[in-house]
């Protein structure tokens, strides 16, 4: 993301120096709208994939009919499987024109000052976002170190050794209904192999992958650090990302061997027609550290509850969660740590805020099992409403199947302080920025550990949620 | 509302409390308090424990839950009785917190960054540019060393953790900072090691000048020593009931309230029955009427 000064507001003169076209009719495959095993044997077709990934996707597909839709979390009864693609080719997408975008992104991506290119991509107005100059020094760095860094599609076929160990293993079809569904029609995604004793020093960013589906519908992400290895990876922006798609739900598997880090920093803002449910998993081995930074803004729902499984001894997990849900919004998010095995430490830290009438749940589980004795693990999570129509709600379940274990949980729920407004307004500043002011203040430990410039723009998207001029 | 000519031009500003009438939670607090501070003037308002100096300081600047019931605030012939606290600093009204609230997560930095900003330009919207970074850290770096203040300070979260003098400096820098038309200074000298009182009476004389109004609040001698007041207010029970010079600050120093208390004997009865009244908003208006 840039932070470079706000572009020029006339977007779409030029357009067509682009190469946009609106309107897109000569396209090769769109498939047609609906689920069916006919739409899964074609999607596996067309990507030319081995026989076991087809078998791989029909099993999948059968658990999806079978399972019933969650009786928790938020409200799917309006979401119609039926009526909704579940597969367009990256090449072939439907290309939206800048000027049917909604006012309130388009006003936005000025606001935050988002180069004209990028701002076609999050838009949905270009398919990929072009960095090959970023990205070809940066692949070759990677390459030399033995580094994997491709989309899953071509990871498919490029190293279907790896590819197929580790597959599926973390999350099974059989895991919950979207991860079903995920596994029958999954398309584009990251595929990440970092191997032993290689340490990534910088923060890798899924948009510097080039020709892959970014932001798919039904993107499949699998990463592997083997041992002693390191990762930060960064995916997601802070601007508003338009869909015309309302059903995205993505599966993250994540593989962290003895010794090995990973941080994985998403940063979510659907529009709000979007339903996010997302499926989110990693295994953490012995003496190693996973953590997943994870904001959500926007959508209609979204759930998503990112889980580390700490499966040896001295595994430690870490989930930092950030929720702002707005009118016509619910974030139903939180996370999971399963505790596995003994000396193992966990810590949630989760600050939610609900203004103009959201809803903002923390929904979170600590399970100990009863071997994994002297395991450790610290919950905390704060909402912060800001008006009477707006909601939080707190789901803290604890499993524990052991004594001898430290569990904290503290939750807190408030409101802006009258002493505090009145203290930043008497300072020049009005009502609506130190309020804002004061929301930024209340996310700052998480934002901190965000990537600088995610971090800008983050606080900015605040400030512009609070003037209301973003849905 | 534009300033007139005559006022941009030079003469001073000029702040005017007009018979000010204050409710808290509809308890009746202050009964008619009348006050002119001119650009350029040191006042002191002293009076004991609860008799309405931080009520009046709230009010000024547009506290919420302080009414005003009736009477009136003008600057300059402009009444702010409706102008939200926002607005008021922006047109140069500026109150150091007897107790500053802390914001959590907000660095000093960014804060001031946003308030100098907007008191500068006070056409400002939300959302338009601040003040230019590197100015505005120059000028910061500045005004922190004046003061004596580890630039460290400027990283920190506002007021978190911080001891209750070095809360007291950060009202003073902020001062600096906003140079206001009037300042209000809330008992910026309690809490303070004789040194930081030293350091906060320097840094307030430094201040102040013919650009600057200033009500001092205050228990203490020392803040009046260095920044002697031309006129010294005495509150009781919710009036200013005497007003005089420096010599009259040094005389309650010295001698405490007992002989206004007997000079002054409806209002001492006032301020008893304050104290001894059961929590009933009747009894207190019965009484203010
Ligand atoms: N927010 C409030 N809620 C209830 N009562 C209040 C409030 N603010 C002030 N009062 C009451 O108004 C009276 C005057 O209080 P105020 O704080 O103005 O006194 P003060 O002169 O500043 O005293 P001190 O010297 O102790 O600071 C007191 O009786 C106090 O209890
Ligand atoms: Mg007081």
């Amino acid at each position: 993301m840039s932070t470079e000064a706000p572009a020029t507001p006339e977007i779409g003169v030029g357009d067509y120096q682009y190469g946009f076209h609106y309107g897109t009719e000569d396209y090769v495959f769109r498939g047609r709208k609906g689920i069916d095993r006919d739409i899964v044997k074609q999607i596996s077709q067309i990507k030319k994939e081995p026989k076991w990934m087809l078998d791989f996707r029909l099993e999948a597909l059968d658990i999806f009919f079978q399972k019933p839709m969650p009786k928790w979390g938020g409200a799917l009864s309006e979401l119609d499987f039926q009526d909704i693609f579940y597969y367009v080719r990256a090449s072939d997408k439907q290309e939206t024109s800048w000027e049917s975008l909604p006012d309130d992104i388009r006003k936005t991506y000025d606001r935050l000052g988002i180069p004209e290119a990028e701002k076609k991509y999050l838009a949905g107005v270009k398919a990929q976002y072009e960095s090959e100059v970023v990205y070809g020094s940066l692949q070759e760095d990677l390459a030399n170190k033995g580094v994997i860094f491709t989309d899953t599609d071509s990871a498919l076929r490029e190293h279907p050794e790896l590819f197929r160990e580790y597959f599926g293993t973390v999350i099974p079809s059989a895991d919950n209904k979207f991860a079903a569904l995920n596994s029958a029609v999954w398309s584009g995604g990251s595929f990440i192999y970092v191997p032993k004793g290689v340490q990534i020093e910088f923060p890798l960013q899924a948009y510097f992958r080039i020709n892959s589906e970014n932001m798919g519908q039904f993107e499949r992400t699998l990463i592997i650090v083997d041992e002693g290895a390191s990762i930060h990876y960064v995916e997601g922006c802070t601007a508003p990302t338009y869909s015309s798609e309302s059903l995205h739900s993505a599966v993250v598997e994540i593989i962290v061997k003895r010794n090995a880090r990973c941080r994985y920093t998403t940063i979510q803002n659907w529009s709000n027609n979007v339903y996010n449910l997302v499926t989110k998993r990693a295994m953490a081995y012995g003496d190693s550290l996973m953590e997943w930074v994870d904001g959500n803004l926007g959508s209609k729902l979204t759930m998503k509850y990112p889980a580390i499984y700490l499966m040896e001894p001295g595994a430690r997990g870490e989930t930092l969660s950030i929720a702002f849900a707005n009118h016509g919004q619910h974030q139903d998010a939180g996370a999971k740590m399963v505790h596995c095995a003994p000396h193992t430490s966990s810590r949630i830290i989760s600050k939610s805020i609900s203004k103009g009438g959201g809803r903002a749940s923390y929904r979170g589980l600590v399970k100990v099992e009863n071997n994994a004795h002297h395991c450790k693990s610290n919950v905390v999570c704060d909402a912060l409403i800001l008006d009477s129509a707006s909601r939080s709600d707190t789901y803290p379940y604890i499993e524990v199947d052991q004594d001898n274990v430290a569990i904290e949980h503290e939750a807190s729920v408030s409101k802006i302080a009258e002493e505090q407004l009145l203290y930043l307004m008497s300072r020049g500043m009005t009502e609506t920025e130190a309020s804002a002011m004061i929301v930024t203040g209340f996310i700052e430990p998480l934002v901190k550990e965000l990537p600088m410039e995610y971090a800008v723009e983050m606080n900015r998207l605040i400030e512009l949620q609070m003037e209301g001029s973003v849905g | 509302m534009r300033l007139s000519k005559k006022v941009r031009d030079g003469m001073s500003s000029l702040l005017k409390i007009i018979d000010l009438h204050v409710s808290v939670e509809d308890k009746p607090i202050l009964h008619g308090v009348s006050l002119e501070i001119r650009q350029g003037e040191i006042h002191a308002l002293m009076g004991p424990n609860g008799s309405g100096k931080s009520t009046l300081a709230y009010t000024l600047v547009g506290h919420p839950k302080y009414e005003i019931t009736s009477g009136s605030i003008e600057v300059d012939g402009t009444p702010l009785n409706e102008l939200d606290p926002c607005e008021r600093a922006r047109k140069g009204l500026f109150l150091a917190f007897q107790y500053p609230v802390t914001i959590p997560g907000v660095k000093v930095s960014d804060f001031l960054r946003h308030a100098v900003t907007n008191v500068r330009n006070p056409e400002r919207k939300d959302g338009e540019s601040l003040m230019p970074m590197r100015e505005f850290r120059k000028e910061l770096k500045q005004k922190m060393e004046e003061l004596g203040m580890d630039t460290e300070f400027a990283r920190r979260y506002l007021n978190e953790g911080f001891s209750g003098g070095e809360k007291k400096r950060m009202e003073i820098l902020q001062l600096a900072m906003l140079q206001p038309k009037f300042a209000i200074l809330d008992e910026t000298d309690s809490g303070l090691d004789s040194d930081a009182v030293r350091v906060v009476s320097e840094g307030v004389r430094k201040l102040s000048g013919p650009q600057m109004g200033v009500l001092i609040i205050t228990h203490h001698e020392r803040l009046l020593e260095y920044n002697v007041p031309q006129f010294t207010h005495v509150m009781l029970a919710g009036k200013i009931v005497e007003t005089g010079d420096a010599a009259l600050a040094h005389e309650l120093h010295n001698h405490g309230y007992a002989q206004i208390r007997e000079r002054h004997p409806v209002e001492a009865a006032e301020e008893q029955s304050r104290q001894n009244r059961p929590e009933t908003v009747g009894v207190a208006t019965a009484v203010a009427k």
